[in-house]
């Protein structure tokens, strides 16, 4: 298991649902990421404070014919990547949205 | 086609720059900078004393040594900061004013003034793109792609009844539900500026190089990506890079992408009717 159990999408982002795919642009650099069908599955469900494995069982493994242990890592394979680009944020505790907290998540 | 302003200066010390109709006077004290402006942006001027914003121009000491550096766009402070290694420009919306500080050096100001174009046009739907562009029997088409792709071949070879908008940044607004091409200054290795024009834009075409003549929808994401890739993007905001994406999805819900493959020479126009 990565040290992140919680994922959330970031706000410095621009994103767009087109077909089965998702585009997500970065405000940070203007870099065009396009995510496949599963990976927009995992993105559209990354509230911040779901847990990354619920997701994975309630949304991948129920829908697609994967092995739980193999999907969990190809979603924290994706994860690590997409948080590398600044496009999602991931923690060990849940992200609250900034206005459950008063601050914003990091 | 209408003519989208007329031309001529109001007086020596300024000067007033209408791309895309946007009147932006120009002020500055050195009468021979003014002249430069008054040069590079001929067929651009505005025979009015309105404009909408104003800069003053500031210029550095002849022999200033300028940094190397990329262009930086930031909001700080309710105004929008610019950089680059021989300009720096700040510019409140609200107040509708700005000051450049820079070299003698018309290609600044140019660079000063694609960015403030980009912010603009972003709030209204629109967007500046790598493209060059034309417009024939009233129709604007857009050739974009990366350098190299043949954005300014393509505008080399344009038959004697296309209006040339831009061989190099093409500038695209929208209204009325529709979205059109509008002539600009800003030119690249044809080293002339475009027809002050505007028209409908009948076709995006995402240019590449070929054996022979031909047009291939693109669709969907691919029409998006293509799109997004040849957008100016500036600044690093997240409410402008937003609504420029934005912009991008709805471009393509209404107005055709496609690929054309080209051999370079007067052929391809056959095809662009």
């Amino acid at each position: 298991m990565k040290n992140f159990r919680y994922v959330a999408r970031s706000k410095a982002i621009a994103a767009r649902a087109l077909g089965d795919e998702t585009m997500v642009m970065s405000a940070t650099n203007s870099t065009l990421f396009t995510l496949d069908e599963v990976a927009s599955v995992i993105w559209e469900a990354a509230d911040g404070v779901t847990p990354l494995e619920d997701i994975v069982a309630k949304k991948i493994c129920s829908a697609y014919d994967v092995a739980p242990g193999l999907a969990l890592q190809d979603a924290e394979t994706l994860v690590e990547n997409l948080v590398q680009h600044g496009i999602l944020l991931a923690s060990d505790q849940p992200l609250l949205p900034a206005s459950a907290t008063g601050k914003e998540a990091s | 086609m209408p003519n989208v302003t007329a031309a001529m200066a109001v007086e020596s010390s300024q000067v007033i720059v209408a791309i895309g109709g946007l009147p932006i006077r120009l002020r500055c004290d050195n009468p021979d900078f003014v002249r430069q402006i008054q040069e590079r942006y001929a067929g651009y001027l505005s025979a009015s004393d309105e404009a909408r914003f104003d800069f003053e121009i500031e210029l550095a000491p002849p022999g200033t040594k300028c940094r190397d550096a990329d262009v930086s766009v930031n909001w700080e402070s309710g105004r929008w900061l610019m950089e680059r290694g021989d300009f720096r420009a700040e510019w409140n919306p609200v107040t509708a004013r700005g000051r450049i500080q820079q070299t003698i050096n018309p290609y600044s100001l140019d660079c000063v003034l694609r960015i403030v174009h980009t912010l603009l046009l972003a709030g209204e739907g629109g967007f500046l793109l790598h493209a060059s562009s034309a417009i024939r029997n009233g129709r604007a088409f857009l050739f974009s792609g990366v350098s190299g792709a043949g954005k300014t071949t393509i505008a080399r070879l344009a038959p004697p009844d296309a209006a040339l908008l831009t061989d190099e940044i093409s500038y695209v607004t929208r209204g009325d539900g529709r979205y059109f091409a509008v002539g600009t200054p800003f030119y690249g290795e044809l080293s002339r500026p475009g027809e002050n024009l505007r028209a409908p834009i009948e076709v995006l075409y995402l240019l590449a190089k070929g054996p022979e003549n031909k047009i291939e929808p693109i669709e969907g994401s691919d029409a998006v990506r293509g799109l997004l890739a040849n957008t100016l993007f500036f600044a690093r905001d997240p409410r402008f890079v937003n609504m420029v994406f934005e912009a991008a999805f709805d471009f393509v819900a209404r107005v055709p992408v496609r690929r054309l493959t080209f051999v370079p020479n007067s052929s391809v126009w056959e095809l662009i009717q």
